[in-house]
């Protein structure tokens, strides 16, 4: 895996960009919970302040994840910015987890 | 207690008593629909198979007319079954049949998730076969969960588990209380996440899931391309192992053929050939060629041929219900036979069904016309029906569908089937064969009397094996003589029949088919003019021998009138002269008596006394 480019168009442009994100877990197992705290520990690092996580307990609310259409659980969307990416699996994989979702490029300028 | 000392004696093969006994139960139980002790049977079989099959060996039928023969009633009731195929097989069609014919016919509802298609797109894939999915989920008889599946869109960072699908089955499950469950292309999902190895034993939880649902239900996978060792991309066949079916669909000579297969269908007897399916405006069809091959009612009432003389010939007409095969070289007049048939019968007041592959049906009614049979007031009545087609418009298979569907429109009590051979345009002799016997099927299973014209002298292997299922075998024969060819009628065989074993002269008149006598002489069979002069001869000849003997009796006549008046005439002279006798003795006698007394008045007077003897008067 290469690093993303860091001379994108929207490297600089992205700064002050809103994320929103939605994960969908099977509130029970320890697997959704480490996803959870992955998640939010990544957010925490590159995008404080600008990003909004909203969790969905599929077991709970099933016909929301078939509206969405998430077969998997844990699922990560990102709903905004566009394009929506999709990322499936407990996120302990840190590094994937920050090329899936595209976060690298978009940290805040410091 | 014989049974029991089978078993001991069989010791170890108690297995293949097992299996021995649900091959007979399961060979029982292809008829469905009349199974009085079906219950009963499936009893035997679950204590028989017990471990081979798990507690019980329900079934639950598809609702696809054909499948549930060849099952002996469906796919395992409470399992998973997987229909394998390639790309456009019919998969789905095969899948949504199950669920809409559960919905609307078993009472049991459904929930199809589909992972290729979106909601409405598989709407309206099957709105033309005449599913409406929309009203059957008004009615709480379905739910659709379509998911679209974009590889490009997952990204795996980490573990997962699928468990949002159990979760939204369970709930659609639960909201509509299905009892049948399609999956269409669960694989895809190896393609979409990567990893295999997580995606393989959520497969296998899945299968177990719902088994333990007790939930009917028919998971797709695409034929892989890894050759003869696998049926699916992806092997799903290793986790579903109570009923495997194949679906194929082959192009051979340019002309496709969709086939069916079960594969395998543990603790159940099944039928192991490729069966032939269609999928046409009234669903999906499996076309067992064996299944229902020995069980039509024999009908005992006869109908006529609308020919008299050939009724006759047949001891009295068809059997209702038989399949009258005519084969014949082309314009010896198999069309003209089976008009005949399907005007008689629309003369009763049946509904017929006529379909030509060789004229269109404007020439048929000319043609006909011209023998002296006018069908169009029947066409008009809406009695028959006559439907056309070239036989290269399309496959054997999708004609046997359109036969299908006519008969299911018409309802026809006869039908013609003008011109079957010629379906071998394109195809092999075999897939004709097979076709054609399917067709002869789909009739006689529903008791339609049935005219199936062939080109074919008889000789050639499939006319023979076609004939072999048919009742009735006629062949028009043209012989060639005096420069002039003629038709004759041969009865090859009928079924159940005193038939006449005599040939007749098949003729066209302006008034229909007429049956004739032939002469049989020295020279052979004899017919049309050369038949004609024979008559004529014939006539002739008695014509003579009548004038002849007109004559010498007349002349005797005039004889014997002549001799009576000659004999007449001849007693005249006789009388006449016995009657001068008789004057002249008379007339004798009286002048011997005048003489004496003269004499004596003489003698007086001289006194004389001589002897009148010695007078002078001597």
């Amino acid at each position: 895996m290469s690093e993303p480019s860091t001379t994108n168009d929207w490297t600089g442009a992205a700064n002050d960009e809103q994320w929103d994100l939605c994960l969908y877990v099977t509130d029970t197992t320890a697997r959704g919970q480490r996803a959870i705290d992955n998640l939010r520990r990544a957010c925490e690092e590159h995008l404080k302040g600008r990003y909004t996580i909203e969790i969905v307990d599929v077991l709970k609310n099933p016909r929301r994840a078939a509206v969405d259409q998430i077969l998997a659980a844990p699922t990560v969307v990102r709903r905004l910015p566009a394009p929506i990416r999709k990322l499936v699996g407990d996120l302990s994989d840190s590094d994937r987890l920050l090329i899936g979702l595209e976060l690298k490029g978009s940290e805040n300028p410091s | 207690m014989r049974f029991t000392e089978g078993l001991t004696l069989f010791g170890h093969n108690v297995k293949a008593l097992a299996f021995c006994l649900a091959v007979t139960t399961g060979i029982r139980k292809v008829h469905p629909f009349r199974g009085k002790g079906k219950r009963m049977e499936t009893t035997i079989l679950a204590t028989m198979t017990d471990r081979a099959v798990g507690p019980t060996l329900d079934k639950t039928p598809t609702g696809i007319s054909g499948l549930d023969q060849i099952t002996g009633g469906g796919v395992p009731r409470g399992r998973v079954t997987l229909v394998a195929g390639s790309a456009g097989a019919g998969k789905t069609l095969l899948g949504m049949n199950f669920l809409v014919a559960g919905a609307r016919e078993y009472g049991e509802p459904g929930v199809l998730m589909t992972f290729e298609e979106s909601a409405d797109k598989v709407a309206r894939n099957v709105r033309s076969l005449g599913f409406d999915l929309d009203e059957l989920q008004r009615k709480g008889m379905l739910a659709v969960l379509a998911f679209r599946v974009d590889p490009s869109e997952i990204v795996a960072a980490g573990d997962f588990d699928f468990e949002p699908i159990f979760a939204i089955l369970a709930d659609a499950i639960e909201q509509v209380g299905a009892k049948r469950v399609v999956l269409d292309t669960i694989e895809v999902i190896f393609g979409a996440f990567g990893d295999d190895t997580i995606v393989r034993s959520e497969l296998i939880r899945l299968v177990r899931w719902l088994d333990d649902r007790g939930i009917t239900a028919i998971l797709t996978g695409e034929r892989g391309n890894r050759g003869g060792e696998s049926l699916t991309r992806h092997g799903i066949e290793e986790y579903v192992t109570d009923c495997v079916i194949v679906l194929d669909h082959r192009v051979t000579a340019e002309i496709s053929t969709r086939r069916l297969r079960v594969v395998k269908y543990r603790g159940s007897a099944h039928g192991t050939n490729e069966y032939p399916f269609l999928i046409s405006a009234r669903g999906f069809t499996v076309l067992p060629i064996t299944a229902v091959a020995l069980d039509y009612a024999a009908s005992e009432e006869r109908i006529s041929t609308g020919i008299p003389r050939l009724d006759h010939m047949l001891g009295g007409g068809m059997f209702r219900g038989s399949t009258l095969m005519v084969t014949g070289t082309t314009g010896t007049g198999k069309t003209s036979l089976g008009a005949h048939v399907v005007n008689v019968a629309c003369a009763r007041g049946e509904h017929a069904l006529m379909v030509l592959l060789e004229e269109s049906p404007d020439q048929v009614l000319r043609n006909m016309r011209s023998i002296g049979l006018d069908l169009q007031p029947w066409v008009d009545a809406g009695l028959l029906r006559i439907w056309a087609a070239r036989p290269s418009a399309f496959g054997l298979e999708t004609h046997l569908a359109v036969l299908a569907g006519l008969i299911e429109e018409e309802k026809p009590s006869v039908a013609v089937l003008d011109g079957i051979a010629n379906l071998s345009d394109g195809a092999m002799a075999a897939e004709v064969t097979s076709s054609v016997a399917r067709q002869i099927d789909l009739l006689k299973t529903r008791g339609i009397t049935s005219v199936i014209t062939a080109l074919g002298q008889g000789e050639d292997a499939s006319a023979a094996s076609v004939s072999a299922m048919a009742d009735t075998w006629l062949q028009l024969r043209n012989i060639e003589a005096n420069g002039e060819r003629n038709r004759l009628l041969f009865v090859l065989k009928s079924r159940g029949t005193a038939h006449s074993n005599q040939v007749r002269e098949f003729v066209l008149t302006d008034h229909g088919v007429e049956l004739v006598d032939v002469y049989i002489g020295a020279a052979g069979v004899l017919a049309g003019s050369a038949r004609v002069t024979q008559q004529a001869a014939e006539r002739d000849e008695e014509l003579r021998i009548a004038e002849e003997l007109a004559h010498r009796r007349r002349e005797l006549h005039r004889s014997v009138i002549e001799r009576e008046a000659h004999l007449v005439a001849t007693q005249d002279q006789l009388d006449a002269e016995r009657t001068e006798i008789n004057r002249i003795d008379l007339r004798e006698g009286h002048q011997v008596a005048d003489t004496e007394s003269d004499r004596s008045t003489m003698a007086a007077r001289r006194w004389a006394d001589a002897s009148p003897h010695n007078g002078e008067a001597l």
